[in-house]
């Protein structure tokens, strides 16, 4: 068993345990700091794939604005839980049911499709990894250009946006 | 060297979780934090077929996604402080009217 193997089968289990443990907590709060910990180990994963731009970008994006955003929603709403409301009593064995089906399904079709592409290679020597990451700036910033242009509009977009939304009373309707 | 499929078995895995806590809770932003574990499984999902089969494509690809999980994060939590502003309660069994 090969060193990089091992090093996949902590991180996945820390990586399930954590998402487990996102869905169960009671308190919102852990929730969104299990989920951090899960996004850190993605980013990890993202590393051993030899990808580490986007293992940088996921630590900045997700683990620090996205969270830090929903743990800001969480306080500011003082919503850490719900208040206790009758569950339907079919919902979790059904939903249970549905998933089971659903991860058979996608781990069958998507290893059936998957085998001809083959194995992971552990990333090379550090000098290799920036030449890679050179060619992905290159990549971005000729081919891919004009997606890199929208995206910015659309995050433009999505701050003004966000921005009338939370503003609209200050208009003088009332609320 | 870890085979495909191992990553490929895990962003399953990890899907099939966000999809559980869609369904089974109730609390609004556990919800989203559900959608935002589900993207990222695809996104592990498309890293790793990007790194097996030695292409950039799948990056740049990961990179637009997080993008644009990053805009949608904000406009969710906006409406979810304006429903909260409106219910106050962010309890999904509560917005059963479609009048505000």
């Amino acid at each position: 068993m090969s060193l990089d193997l091992i090093l996949f089968l902590i991180l996945a289990l820390v990586a399930i345990t954590t998402a487990i443990g996102m869905l169960m907590s009671k308190n919102a709060v852990y929730s969104a700091l299990l989920l951090v910990l899960n996004f850190v180990t993605v980013a990890v994963f993202y590393l051993l794939l030899g990808a580490p731009f986007i293992a940088m970008s996921q630590i900045t994006v997700y683990a620090g604005a996205i969270m830090v955003l929903f743990l800001f929603v969480i306080m500011l709403l003082g919503a850490e839980q719900l208040a206790p409301a009758k569950v339907l009593p079919w919902q979790r064995p059904l939903a249970g049911t549905l998933a089971f089906i659903l991860v058979a399904e996608a781990t069958y079709l998507l290893i059936t499709r998957a085998r001809p592409v083959g194995d992971i290679m552990p990333p090379t020597d550090a000098v290799n990894t920036m030449d890679n990451l050179r060619e992905l700036g290159q990549t971005l910033f000729t081919q891919y250009l004009l997606p890199f242009e929208v995206t910015s509009i659309l995050l433009l977009v999505a701050m003004v946006g966000a921005i009338v939304l939370t503003n609209r009373q200050k208009k003088g309707e009332p609320k | 060297m870890v085979p495909v499929e191992y990553y490929i078995i895990l962003s399953a895995i990890l899907f099939t979780i966000g999809v559980l806590g869609v369904l089974i809770r109730r609390n609004a932003l556990i919800i989203f934090m559900s959608i935002e574990l589900m993207l990222n499984a695809a996104n592990l999902a498309v890293v790793a077929f990007s790194s097996a089969i030695k292409s950039f494509s799948g990056q740049i690809f990961v990179f637009f996604v997080i993008a644009v999980a990053a805009a949608e994060v904000a406009v969710g939590l906006a409406l979810i402080v304006e429903i909260f502003k409106s219910k106050h309660s962010i309890d999904v069994d509560q917005m059963s009217n479609l009048k505000g």
